[in-house]
């Protein structure tokens, strides 16, 4: 393909793009040029998947047929964010916004709304697009939405990601093209140096220098790497990047390739993400054929492919050297650093890796610019993260804010808040690497330096909301399994470390700890930080010492009152039967699995505290509200 | 070693494997990719199929089956028909997957991790499939079931009970 | 020239080679820094964090024996931080560790206890939840128990080294253990026995199969006649175990040690390695003059002899059919030494005394299981003179028994790499053309892995090549089968340096074995009782004379076909 033809793909269905980016008055205009009355966009996205969003498209092709239908077109696209509502469907130029579409919904609209001047259908939308006086807002001034500013995820929910062509309408490989005809690899890491870019898998060392570092390596073969694999449990930005704009990470890889001096990337990307995997193959065939990849990409000489690879269930993979190991065909352990892939990676070649991310971000700085990315977000986390919010929080699902966005805008706005008039508690952040961010801290600016400061740390984006439900020490017990299933068993500290912690957490929440296993746990948790081989080790111990610095009193509870305050911790909890609540109506006592209950009709029943096994059957059937646990 | 069910694999099963390392061999690190191939073909990973394999990359069986048991996609065990397959990642465990768990090993009777005796069910716990969004999400092959709460699984498995 | 790198270790400054480490910068330093999966040339990990320091640059502490120097790094290797580091991954692992160490035989020579006693732990501090495995004895030669094992991998390294890959870590995490594939017994696991395992192992968790109480009992059996006899390495390892510099020659020591243990005779088993070198080269002229199978393949080592059955059992016509000096000698006894003396073989109690682990599975082949009853490592010999409170050290030098105590140099020299080549080249020489005076041979000696060479004698041209460690001799295999090499005759041993080195040998401290070079230095005295031998040559042993005189007429004879020669199967195991 030449550069002339890439332009021509792109101005063929740039209209088409911007009819879904524009405002509601202009998207009308450009609609008309586009041969197409409405664009209805289904988010094909895992999430939405998961809940059905194919069969919606699969009505929605039904019934346009079946109503005569056929100056609508009709987009699969990535994730648009807001998974708890899932389907998600949105019609242009008008950006009707539906939410939780059934393909009895599916008929309602078409019915309604797409056909000849149909009005949009209020009670189907997302009710967050409906002001309390009834007007219809667009979605992105919603509570959700406004505060967000899309830069990794700018094309997800946007274009149908197995149409290439979409893809290069929105600017995908345009930055390649620009570096290939205009930049030299110095001007390249020079804008990344100026950018501020920090890697977005967790760690935040800054992309510019890593790539400078792989430059100066001296080979005749270099790898470029794509880390896909988001093994931390509650985050999924990676895997809506790669859904939703895979053409992005490939583009981004190729830039690297061609400054560092890199002919073949691979991405390593986790095999629980059947549809990612299914998109990237789509679109590394597309790109395949289009020349994008391949050998003289757009004639200028450059040579650059990229091959998938699979993980097969090992979080460890996602840290590098275990990643580059498993990509060799080995099991996925982890080697001491230095030398550092940077010199010496992947079958013992220099190797640049970088995490989705990260990549999805090079476009952006290449068209617009090191100073524009850099005046974004905070002076030392410039730019944006996505973060994967989830657990106890109204708007589950994926949202990317500036750096500096605080905790509070994220949670109370954001997010819309804990569900059930509940009180937030904490933020995880970082997953099993990371901490929580108490309700003390809710005010602090999320970026790299400061969350470290609090104890927690970025992680690859995962951020679980806690309210006063949430055991502090089961959370981190919690993690410690994680960790400890996870581990690789390479090195003694992890290996056993881990193990041990365990079994120390898991002495408390059975209510058997002592003060002196909390020394013991600060004792381990600081050797497994200093001394263990890879960061999967070292940040083990994270859950736990930022717990234990916040909520060092539930701890004690635990220890010296037996006593779990959220009500989580079962060996801690007691179940009874409020006599004066109790009508005596026997359901309890015929669902007691262990007949723990005894009583006569009519008369309040009693729990046997010996025989009892804190199932909690009881107190969910209790018509009453007889049951407590304490 | 835990390899209680026999094996038994048809021609068009070893030939598909066959043509997998022939085609795969000399890429650089194709062990994984092999095995994840092998698994697709068998339903699991047992020692005739990892054998096949080590003697065909000339490496030994003590590697093969060091990769295989590191990662916790690759199964010694024949798998059910169908495959429950419950997320246990944060956003899931803090909504209640763990007594969901608790639920379907209580109604099928077996363990995380094992099969039914009649081959019908298995149940595994994995971390994190992504739909957060429903969390608690159980997979049941390739069907996902979200906001789950115990009393859902009877009526789920039921359904799956009938078909057979 | 190489780029030096400054750096200083606890104060002390010193220069060293761009890419070191900063063990081996410590060393310079004469620092020594504690380590448990580290061994050299073998293990280099940075797994078990004992080695960890302080050093200007990084975060935390970092893994001395991996972590390379860098100019201007100041170390600490003492500081509270490494000290508590270290007392912490000691009580993890001994968490773990099945603490029977009163019992263990390796008690006192355990990396281990040595470290835990410095480092003051406390053993119980983070007791909890096991991962309890079963025993692996199912081999005649090794026992594994896992639950001694700390994971250093050390033992893994050494078999994949061998190109062997009989075990190596399954699972993750935790429950990471080290085992053949799916857990099979080592027995059904292509394991040659070579025993380098046993000799890497810092712990107790891998050692030999022991048969002492079973030497013990005949030795108290008054019917048996009980007998000994050494192997050529015993004489240069066995001080080792009563801590003499490695590469003391205790050959006298040796015969007054066993002589205090009560058998009826302790002989020379380098008598029939002279008897061995008579029939090898014997059959190799043959060969050469038949155009039979060549190369032909020396087949004293039994682990060597195992690999080929199970994993080239085509190269097996090429293997020489005399059995190992080994075998021969419990064949010569139970068969001529019996009749010569009017003893019932069954009342024979032959014992062996070898610096191997595989000899153990040797005299369980069925084809000769009546040769041997039982094979000694020189530390299980060790064990008993301990055991039998003979203070070794003390001794006076005392010889061999006859009729079998006077033997060759050529004979002494089999337990180093190119010994048997050497031995069998002086003889062959001389069966050739009986004028030919050359004996020493410095071409196939040294510990390089492979050596070739080619010599000339009465018109004929023999090509040789040595190889020590089984992947080197795989090597070799895969040379000749594809065309690219071609040979006569091939001497393998499957342990690195030979039988010096070999499996059953005194196992030694970290930190001898990180210092020392030993197969080096006890080669050397091997080559020293050859040269102050004033015979050079199996074929001038008057011993030699003797045996075919009396019993077997003359080399390749019938009778020695039947008695001193052996068949092999193909055994495909993967």
């Amino acid at each position: 393909m030449t550069i002339q033809q890439l332009d021509a793909i792109r101005q063929a269905k740039k209209e088409l793009i911007e009819v879904r980016r524009a405002v509601k008055e202009q998207g009308e205009k450009l609609a008309k040029k586009t041969g197409y009355r409405k664009q209805v966009l289904v988010c094909g996205g895992t999430g939405c998947t998961s809940s059905n969003s194919i069969k919606v498209i699969e009505q929605l092709e039904k019934s346009l047929k079946e109503n005569g239908i056929d100056d609508i077109l009709i987009v699969k696209t990535g994730c648009f964010g807001l998974c708890a509502l899932g389907p998600i469907m949105i019609v242009y130029p008008e950006g009707a916004f539906y939410s939780q579409m059934t393909p009895d919904h599916v008929k309602t609209v078409v019915e309604k709304h797409l056909v000849k001047g149909g009005e949009i259908v209020k009670e189907l939308l997302y009710q967050g697009t409906i002001t309390q006086n009834g007007d219809i807002i667009p979605f992105a001034e919603t509570a959700f939405y406004k505060k967000q500013m899309r830069i990794a995820l700018r094309n997800c929910g946007v274009i149908a990601p197995e149409d290439i062509d979409e893809a290069i309408a929105a600017g995908d490989y345009a930055a390649l093209e620009k570096v290939l005809t205009t930049m030299t690899p110095d001007d390249v890491i020079n804008e990344m140096l100026a950018s501020g870019l920090r890697g977005r898998g967790g760690a935040g060392f800054p992309t510019g220098r890593k790539w400078m570092f792989t430059k100066a390596s001296e080979s005749d073969v270099k790898y470029v790497c794509c880390n896909a694999d988001e093994g931390d449990p509650g985050a999924f930005m990676d895997r809506s990047i790669l859904e939703g704009d895979p053409h992005c990470v490939f583009e981004a890889m190729a830039i690297a390739g061609y400054t560092i001096g890199a002919k073949q990337g691979y991405i390593y990307v986790r095999a629980e993400y059947p549809v990612a995997v299914n998109r990237l193959n789509i679109a590394l065939k597309q790109a395949r054929e289009y020349g994008l990849l391949g050998k003289n990409i757009l004639g200028t000489g450059f040579d650059f492919d990229i091959e998938l690879r699979l993980g097969a269930g090992a979080f460890v993979c996602g840290e590098e050297t275990a990643l580059l190991r498993s990509i060799e065909g080995h099991r996925g352990e982890p080697r001491p650093r230095p030398p550092f892939p940077a010199v010496k990676g992947l079958f013992g070649k220099p190797t640049l890796l970088n995490n989705v991310e990260t990549w999805a971000n090079i476009n952006p700085i290449i068209m617009n610019g090191a100073a524009w990315f850099a005046n974004i977000g905070t002076k030392t986390s410039s730019g944006t993260k996505v973060f994967a919010l989830g657990g106890k929080i109204t708007n589950v699902g994926l949202v990317e804010v500036p750096m500096g966005t605080t905790l509070r805008e994220i949670v109370e706005e954001i997010g819309g808040g804990i569900p059930d008039g509940k009180k937030f508690k904490a933020a995880q952040t970082g997953g099993p690497s990371g901490g929580c961010i108490p309700a003390e801290c809710i005010d602090v600016p999320i970026d790299y330096d400061s969350l470290i400061a609090i104890g927690s740390m970025m992680g690859s984006g995962g951020m679980i909301i806690l309210d006063e439900d949430s055991c502090m020490v089961d959370i981190s017990k919690f993690y410690l399994e994680f960790t400890a299933e996870e581990s690789c068993g390479k090195c003694t500290p992890c290996r056993i470390g881990t193990r041990r912690l365990l079994q120390l957490l898991t002495k408390i929440t059975k209510g058997q700890g002592t003060n002196e296993d909390l020394d013991k746990i600060e004792e381990l948790c600081n050797h497994m930080k200093s001394s263990s081989l890879c960061a999967l080790g070292q940040s083990a111990p994270n859950p736990v010492l930022s717990t234990l610095h916040y909520f060092r009193d539930e701890y004690v509870d635990h220890i010296e009152k037996k006593e779990c305050k959220a009500g989580v911790c079962k060996a801690l909890l007691s179940y009874s039967i409020e006599a004066d609540k109790c009508k005596g109506c026997t359901l309890c006592m015929r669902n007691c699995p262990v007949g723990a209950i005894t009583g006569t009709v009519k008369q309040p029943h009693v729990i046997d505290k010996d025989k009892c096994i804190k199932c909690g059957v009881c107190m969910s059937k209790c018509k009453f509200g007889a049951i407590v646990k304490k | 070693m835990n390899n209680n069910a026999k094996f038994c694999a048809t021609e068009e099963q070893l030939s598909k494997l066959n043509a997998v390392i022939e085609e795969s061999k000399s890429v650089p690190g194709c062990l994984m990719h092999i095995l994840q191939e092998a698994q697709g073909i068998f339903g699991y990973l047992p020692i005739e199929v990892q054998t096949i394999i080590a003697e065909k990359l000339n490496v030994s069986l003590s590697e093969v089956y060091g990769v295989v048991t590191f990662y916790s996609q690759f199964s010694l065990q024949p798998k059910g028909k169908y495959r429950i397959s419950m997320c246990l990642g944060t956003a899931c465990y803090v909504k209640g997957a763990d007594k969901v768990l608790e639920e379907i090993e209580k109604q099928l009777g077996i363990k995380c991790g094992e099969c039914t005796p009649d081959g019908l069910f298995s149940v595994d716990s994995c971390r994190c499939v992504g739909a957060c969004g429903l969390a608690p999400v159980m997979m049941i092959n390739d069907d996902v079931y979200g906001k789950l709460t115990p009393d859902m699984i009877k009526g789920i498995l039921d359904k799956y009970r009938e078909v057979k | 020239m190489q780029k030096m790198i400054n750096l200083k270790i606890n104060g002390i400054s010193v220069s060293v080679p761009e890419g070191s480490t900063i063990l081996d910068a410590a060393r310079q330093a004469n620092i020594e820094i504690p380590t448990l999966c580290y061994l050299k040339n073998v293990n280099k990990e940075g797994s078990c964090r004992m080695c960890v320091v302080e050093a200007t640059g990084a975060r935390g502490l970092v893994a001395a024996c991996v972590y390379p120097v860098a100019e201007g790094m100041e170390v600490r290797t003492n500081t509270e931080k490494c000290r508590q580091s270290r007392k912490l991954t000691l009580e993890l692992i001994l968490s773990k560790h099945k603490q029977k160490c009163l019992s263990c035989e390796r008690s006192r020579n355990c990396e281990l206890q040595r470290l835990s006693l410095g480092y003051n732990v406390d053993e119980d501090k983070f007791k909890g939840e096991d991962f309890v495995l079963p025993l692996d004895d199912s081999s005649p030669y090794i026992v594994r128990d896992n639950d001694k094992c700390i994971n250093c991998m050390r033992c893994v390294v050494a078999c994949n080294n061998q190109g062997i890959g009989a075990i190596g870590p399954i699972e993750r995490g935790f429950q990471v253990h080290v085992g053949s594939a799916f857990d099979r017994p080592l027995a059904e696991s292509p394991c040659v026995g070579c025993g380098q395992c046993v000799v890497d192992c810092p712990v107790g968790a891998l050692s030999e199969k022991s048969e002492v109480s079973k030497v013990w009992d005949a030795l108290s059996d008054p019917t048996k006649q009980v007998i000994f006899f050494t192997a050529p390495s015993i004489r240069a390892t066995l001080g080792e175990a009563f801590d003499m510099p490695v590469g003391t020659d205790v050959e006298g020591k040796m015969v007054a040690a066993i002589r205090r243990l009560n058998p009826d005779y302790v002989f020379n088993m380098d008598v029939t390695a002279d008897l061995t070198i008579m029939e090898e080269a014997t059959e190799l002229i043959k060969r050469i003059k038949t155009h039979k199978p060549l190369p032909m393949f020396t087949s004293c080592c039994p682990a060597w002899i195992k690999f080929v059955e199970q994993t080239y059992p085509e190269m097996i016509p090429n293997l020489s059919t005399c059995k190992s000096p080994q075998q021969m000698f419990g064949a010569l006894l139970k068969s001529y030494w019996a009749e010569k003396n009017g003893i019932d073989p069954a009342n024979l109690f032959v014992v062996s005394v070898i610096p191997c682990t595989a000899k153990k599975y040797e005299c369980s082949r069925e084809e000769m299981i009546e040769d041997v009853d039982v094979a000694l490592t020189t530390r299980e010999l060790a064990r008993m003179i301990k055991t039998a409170g003979i203070r070794f050290t003390d001794l006076p030098d005392e010889e061999f028994d006859n009729p079998f105590a006077t033997a060759t140099g050529a004979g002494a020299i089999f337990g180093a790499t190119g010994g048997v080549m050497e031995a069998a080249l002086r003889t062959a020489a001389k069966m050739l053309d009986g004028d030919f005076k050359v004996i020493e041979f410095p071409d196939v000696r040294g510990t390089s892995p492979i050596k070739e060479a080619t010599y000339s004698v009465a018109g004929i041209t023999i090509n040789v090549a040595v190889a020590s460690g089984l992947n080197n001799a795989r090597t070799i295999i895969e040379q000749i089968k594809s065309g690219e090499k071609k040979y006569d005759f091939i001497e393998i041993m499957s342990c690195p340096g030979g039988c010096v080195n070999g499996g059953g040998q005194p196992t030694l401290s970290d930190s001898i074995r990180n210092s020392v070079e030993l197969k080096e230095a006890r080669a050397k005295a091997l080559y020293k009782n050859d040269s102050n031998n004033d015979l050079r040559r199996s074929a001038d042993s008057p011993v030699i004379d003797v045996i075919y005189n009396d019993y077997f007429e003359f080399p390749n004879s019938h009778k020695a076909h039947k008695i001193l020669h052996t068949s092999y199967k193909a055994n495909k195991i993967i």
